[in-house]
């Protein structure tokens, strides 16, 4: 305990407290398994992530909660050798299913990187990309709106709006992750996946996109997998906590920074290892 | 800070060095940058000879000697028996040359009846004066009866001796150019009446056995339409198998052997690729010879291993985060790789290409097989017709004796160097530009 404050734990008591009546399971993971050729990095994982809740996924480096995040919208489909068991499902439906197209998939779950990674293109072409490929815009008013209300939400539309084609290469670090994230968003996900969003960043552009995950917990279903144990406790309302390969305990984030069950995430939010 | 204590600074002074071999590293660091210094002085030195020898020897290609005559259309002389209206081959047959013989007898002053006077004109001026006059008259049959200013090309010997590149020290009887010829050239060089043009010719006749009427025109066009082709053909092929095995094929065994195939096909003498384009194309085939066409292909055949690499190379260079953009907003793979891989990489397959080509363009051992070796006159009207290359122009050049030959060879060496080094820069400038956007 000693590594939070008091304030960011009120927080996130409070925002617990406020989520409490909505308890409905968005995706969830059944028995998860991956493998990297013969490598196992990922042992029978279960975990539910609930609807407009910010799930935040911890544990040392190398434990496989990247590898989860990645499995929840099939970008571990793009590395030849890794092959997943088990089940993930998104509303009921068994995403690794074969009627599932990994395309409308990656669609209903966004993703933003640890790095920023806007195209480079201008501002407005990183936003309209997606809405364009999947049609989600008839007319250029249309996607113009899209973008606008992209970028609102991402809380940068005040800092680009006159400068929407210029590169989005040339934002500083903390802007271009929330291009991102206003890219992400531009295709109305339902669920939003963070690989670490703000390992890149200095602590004041990881102040605006922590406010702005807690923005999105509106609208969006969040899983984000963070280092930072007060980033964790801060942003999200339930906490999962990954150790080589397995998941050691699940819970309310209150719950989890409190009284945790397991010694591991005792031992570990506590810097004891990590 | 004045008052050091004194026995601290003896100390100080005093505190054995230990030896850790500054001196023999530094002198080890001289030593190699001299090494390094040397190495790049001789190659540079070795590109200034050639380069220098090169120019010297042919920069005065592009200048051509002509005599300025004034000629007349002696209907005598062209149609003796008056029967071009019903017969056109008449003015085909034409004894030309008697035309600008005359006039040439006249300007120098020499009687029409002093047969060993116009027999020493013999070899002033081109045998190409038949082609010039028969062509103003096939043009214009109206010229017949005129007389008409007409700059009338020299004879390679004589062009020589106007540049100067003859030495008159020699007896006369061992060189090609008699005292007598070069007492008229030195008249007519003084009453302005012979002259150095530009060699607009050397850009456009064929092959010829006279230096003067020889020129590239047949091998520019040649090498012209083998760019085309290999650009047309390698470019696609090269960027769809580099993008295939790049972005969609599994890495297994096969595409690890494909791989390799690739690396060592871009190794393989260029002559086997004439080899196997003599076999294929030719033989098996029966694709005309000579052809650009087959040498277009050939070339394609040598240019693809080079363009895939390249193109390979450039593809992976483009970050993996801009990959994991695009497929994670819901990008299918094949617009993940033409909307945004591919652009990205462009200047890189660009510039590969570009390299490629410069090396086709440069080559001569395979289309030497294929035929593309022959003496062809004609300006070839498509890519199926008979023509030569420029570095196989300058193959046959090399092996003619006569100094205005040698000329020529290395004025279509300063050509060729030249479309190289544009294509090269091209390369680089694209490169320069377009590096690294993200």
């Amino acid at each position: 305990m000693n590594i939070m404050t008091e304030q960011s734990l009120e927080n996130a008591v409070g925002d617990k407290m406020n989520a409490k009546s909505n308890e409905v399971i968005k995706m969830r993971g059944d028995k998860v398994g991956v493998f990297y050729g013969e490598k196992q990095a990922l042992f029978d994982v279960n975990l539910d992530v609930r609807l407009n809740q910010v799930t935040a996924l911890i544990g040392p480096s190398g434990c496989g909660k990247s590898t989860f995040l990645r499995c929840l919208n099939r970008m571990n489909d793009t590395i030849d050798s890794a092959r997943v068991t088990g089940k993930i499902t998104l509303d009921e439906e068994d995403i690794y299913d074969k009627n599932i197209d990994v395309v409308e998939l990656r669609a209903r779950v966004g993703m933003v990187f640890q790095k920023p990674n806007p195209f480079p293109k201008s501002i407005y072409e990183n936003v309209a990309y997606g809405p364009r490929i999947h049609g989600l815009a008839k007319r250029k008013a249309d996607m113009d709106q899209i973008v606008e209300s992209s970028l609102k939400k991402a809380a940068i539309w005040n800092e680009v709006k006159d400068r929407l084609q210029e590169p989005g290469t040339g934002l500083s670090g903390g802007q271009q992750q929330r291009l991102c994230i206003a890219r992400a968003i531009a295709v109305s996900p339902e669920v939003i996946l963070m690989d670490e969003p703000c390992s890149a960043l200095d602590p004041i552009a990881t102040a605006r996109v922590e406010e702005l995950i807690d923005e999105l917990r509106q609208n969006y279903t969040i899983v984000i997998v963070t280092h930072s144990m007060q980033q964790a406790a801060r942003v999200s309302q339930r906490t999962a906590m990954f150790h080589l390969g397995y998941l050691v305990e699940e819970g309310a984030t209150d719950k989890m920074f409190t009284t945790p069950d397991d010694k591991r995430t005792q031992d570990y939010i506590t810097g004891r290892f990590g | 800070m004045t008052d050091i204590p004194m026995d601290t600074m003896v100390r100080a002074a005093a505190h054995p060095r230990r030896d850790i071999g500054l001196k023999a590293r530094y002198a080890a660091e001289r030593r190699f940058r001299i090494y390094g210094a040397v190495a790049i002085s001789v190659g540079l030195a070795f590109l200034a000879i050639m380069l220098i020898t090169i120019v010297s020897k042919g920069y005065t290609a592009f200048w051509q000697t002509t005599v300025s005559l004034p000629i007349t259309f002696d209907e005598k002389v062209i149609d003796p028996s008056g029967k071009r209206a019903t017969d056109p081959s008449v003015l085909i047959k034409a004894n030309y040359p008697k035309l600008a013989e005359n006039a040439l007898v006249a300007k120098l002053g020499i009687s029409p009846d002093d047969k060993p006077m116009i027999q020493k004109l013999k070899g002033f001026l081109s045998e190409g004066a038949r082609v010039q006059l028969r062509d103003i008259v096939a043009a214009d049959p109206s010229v017949i009866g005129t007389t008409r200013d007409v700059n009338i090309l020299a004879a390679a010997n004589l062009d020589s001796a106007f540049k100067g590149q003859i030495d008159l020290s020699v007896e006369e009887a061992r060189r090609k150019v008699s005292d007598q010829q070069i007492t008229w050239m030195n008249k007519l060089k003084a009453e302005g009446a012979m002259a150095e043009h530009f060699n607009s010719g050397l850009f456009t006749y064929g092959a010829s056995s006279r230096p003067e009427t020889s020129g590239m025109g047949v091998a520019i066009i040649g090498s012209f339409y083998m760019m085309v082709i290999v650009l047309l053909l390698a470019l696609p092929i090269g960027v769809a198998a580099s993008i295939y095995l790049e972005e969609f094929a599994k890495k297994n065994r096969f595409t690890d052997l494909i791989e390799v195939n690739i690396n060592n096909l871009a190794a393989v003498p260029s002559i086997v690729f004439g080899l196997l384009g003599l076999a294929v194309f030719i033989n098996f085939l029966g694709m005309p010879r000579s052809a650009a066409f087959v040498g277009g292909l050939v070339l394609t055949l040598m240019t693809l291993p080079t363009i895939i690499i390249a193109t390979r190379a450039a593809l992976a260079a483009v970050p993996p985060s801009i990959r994991s953009a695009a497929l994670g907003l819901g990008a299918s793979k094949m617009q993940m790789v033409f909307q945004h891989i591919l652009p990205l990489a462009a200047p890189g397959i660009l510039t590969g290409t570009i390299i490629g080509l410069a090396r086709a363009l440069g080559e001569t051992a395979p289309l030497l097989l294929i035929g593309m070796v022959a003496f062809v006159a004609d300006s070839p009207k498509t890519p199926f017709d008979p023509a030569t290359a420029l570095p196989v122009q300058i193959y046959m050049w090399a092996n003619e004796a006569e100094r205005a030959f040698v000329e020529r060879m290395s004025g279509a060496i300063i050509i060729l160097l030249v479309f190289l080094m544009a294509m090269n820069i091209t390369a680089i400038v694209l490169r320069r530009r377009f590096e690294r956007r993200w």
